[in-house]
C-alpha cells in the first residue's frame, strides 16, 4: 500500500467521522457531498474507476440534491409554525 | 429509554463488534495479497470471450448478470415505493388546490429569485448533460462507465431544469408518463434479453448475439445491449425520484 | 500498515452506528446509513485489491497485466447506485413521518406513537 492510499483511506475516515458528527442536516448535506469526493479518490487510487465514477455521481450530485430538497420541504413546513426553532 | 442509557448500551454492544471485527479482520490476508481465483480468471477470460474491454462491466452485465437483474429490480422497487409513498400525499391535498395552479408557483417564488445567469446557464448545460450521459450508458464494454453511471447523468439534466427555474414549464408537458414508461421499459428490457438467451441458447442471459471485435464499440455482444437498458431504467428511476421531490416543494407552496 | 484498510472499514462501520443510535433528526440517521454502507465498499475494494495491480480495463494495457479483483468492483459498482434510490426511499418515509407527526426526531415520534 502507497502513501496516496493510505491517505486517501484517513481521509475518508476523518470525512465519515464528520458525516455523523456535523448534527446540523443542513451542513451535514454538504459535509456528505464531501465525503462523497473523497470515496470516489479513495476508489481510483485503488484501482476501481468504474466505481469512483458511481460514488461520483451518486455522492457528490444525486443524494445531496435529494437531501436538500427534502431539507427545503421541511423548513417550509416549520415557516408554518414559526413556534419551532429553526 | 433515557439518551444517556441508550449511549452506554451502544457502546458495550460496539466494544463487542470491534472485537469481533478486529478478530474476523485479523483473519483475511492483508491488503494487497488477495488470492481470489474467480476474478483473477475472469480477469483473464474475458477479453478473448466477449471481446469487451472493461472487465468490471463484463462481469456486470454478463458473468454476474443475474446478480445485477436484481439490483436492478431493487432500484425499480425503491423508486415505485417512493412513488406511491409521496403519491398518497399528493392525493390529499389536490383538491383544495388545484384551481390555484396558476398562481401558485410565485407563491414558491422559485423562478423570480433565480437569477438571469443562473437560468442561461443552467439550460446551455442540459444538452451536453444529455449526451455526457449517453456517452456513459454507451461505453461501458469499453472503458469504464455504463448504464448506472450514464442513467444518473441523464436524470441530473432534470436538476438543471429545475435550478434555471423552468421544472414548471416542463410538467406543462406531462413528461411523467414517459419516464416511468421509460422505467418500465428498462426493467422490462433486462428480462427479455434474459430470455433472448434463452430462446437462442439454452441459458438465461446467454450471451447470444456476436461478440464483434476488441475495441469495437460493437463488441461485447449483449453488454452494451444490457448496459443500455439498465441506463434506462436507472435514468427513469432518478428522474422519477427527483421530480417526486421537486414536486413536493411545489405542494407545500400551493399551501400557503 | 497493510490493515489500515481494514480498520478504516471498520471505523466506518462503527462510528456510522453511533451516529444511527444517537441522531435526532431521520435526515441525520439516513446520512449515518450511507457512511455505513460506505464501510462495505471500502471493505470489498480492500479486499480485492492486488499490490501493484492496475486497474481491470484492458483498453490500453497488454492482457497479461496484473490486475486488481473485478468481481468486487463489480459488487461495489450497482451497490453505490441502488442504494441511493433506497436512501431516496427513505427520504419520502421521513417526509411522511413529519408530515404525520410534525417532527423528524425519532425520540418525539416513538413517544408519540407510544
Amino acid at each position: 500500500m502507497n502513501v496516496l492510499q493510505a491517505g486517501a483511506l484517513i481521509l475518508v475516515g476523518l470525512g465519515g467521522t464528520g458525516v455523523v458528527i456535523c448534527r446540523d442536516p443542513l451542513r451535514q448535506a454538504i459535509v456528505s457531498g464531501v465525503f462523497g469526493l473523497l470515496l470516489a479518490i479513495l476508489f481510483f487510487v485503488f484501482q476501481a474507476p468504474d466505481v469512483a465514477l458511481s460514488e461520483i455521481v451518486i455522492g457528490a450530485v444525486a443524494l445531496p440534491v435529494m437531501i436538500l430538497l427534502t431539507l427545503a420541504k421541511l423548513r417550509e413546513h416549520r415557516d408554518d409554525e414559526p413556534e419551532i426553532e429553526q | 429509554m433515557s439518551h444517556r442509557g441508550r449511549r452506554g448500551l451502544f457502546l458495550v454492544a460496539a466494544a463487542g463488534l470491534a472485537a469481533l471485527l478486529v478478530h474476523g479482520l485479523a483473519g483475511l490476508p492483508g491488503v494487497g495479497h488477495f488470492h481470489g481465483r474467480y476474478g483473477l480468471l475472469l480477469a483473464h477470460v474475458a477479453v478473448p470471450e466477449r471481446q469487451a474491454t472493461d472487465i468490471v462491466n463484463s462481469i456486470t452485465y454478463d458473468y454476474r448478470g443475474v446478480d445485477t437483474m436484481g439490483e436492478e429490480f431493487i432500484l425499480f422497487a425503491s423508486a415505485v415505493g417512493l412513488v406511491i409513498v409521496l403519491r398518497r400525499m399528493r392525493g390529499e391535498r389536490q383538491d383544495d388546490d388545484r384551481d390555484r395552479d396558476d398562481a401558485s408557483e410565485s407563491a414558491v417564488g422559485r423562478p423570480s429569485q433565480t437569477s438571469a445567469a443562473l437560468r442561461v446557464l443552467g439550460l446551455a448545460l442540459v444538452g451536453p448533460v444529455l449526451v455526457l450521459g449517453i456517452y456513459f450508458a454507451s461505453q461501458g464494454q469499453l472503458t469504464p462507465g455504463g448504464g448506472f453511471q450514464g442513467g444518473v447523468i441523464l436524470a441530473a439534466a432534470l436538476i438543471l431544469v429545475y435550478l434555471a427555474g423552468r421544472y414548471r414549464a416542463m410538467t406543462r408537458l406531462r413528461p411523467i408518463p414517459v419516464v416511468e414508461l421509460a422505467e418500465g421499459l428498462g426493467a422490462a428490457g433486462y428480462a427479455a434479453i434474459g430470455v433472448g438467451g434463452l430462446i437462442a441458447g439454452a441459458r438465461f442471459l446467454l450471451n447470444f448475439i456476436p461478440q464483434g471485435s476488441m475495441g469495437n464499440l460493437l463488441s461485447g455482444g449483449t453488454i452494451a445491449l444490457l448496459s443500455a437498458v439498465v441506463g434506462l431504467e436507472v435514468a427513469g428511476a432518478f428522474t422519477l425520484v427527483f421530480a417526486e421531490f421537486m414536486d413536493q416543494r411545489r405542494l407545500t407552496g400551493r399551501r400557503q | 500498515m497493510s490493515f489500515l484498510a481494514y480498520a478504516v472499514a471498520a471505523w466506518l462501520l462503527l462510528i456510522g452506528l453511533y451516529g444511527v443510535v444517537s441522531s435526532h433528526n431521520l435526515v441525520h440517521l439516513i446520512l449515518c446509513l450511507s457512511v455505513v454502507q460506505a464501510s462495505t465498499y471500502v471493505l470489498l475494494l480492500a479486499i480485492g485489491y492486488r499490490a501493484g495491480g492496475k486497474a481491470p480495463v484492458f483498453a490500453d494495457i497488454p492482457l497479461s497485466s496484473r490486475v486488481v479483483d473485478p468481481v468486487v468492483q463489480s459488487l461495489t459498482l450497482t451497490d453505490v447506485v441502488v442504494e441511493a434510490t433506497v436512501t431516496a426511499l427513505l427520504l419520502a418515509l421521513s417526509l411522511q413521518a413529519y408530515k404525520r407527526f410534525g417532527t423528524v426526531d425519532p425520540d418525539e415520534i416513538v413517544s408519540l406513537t407510544g
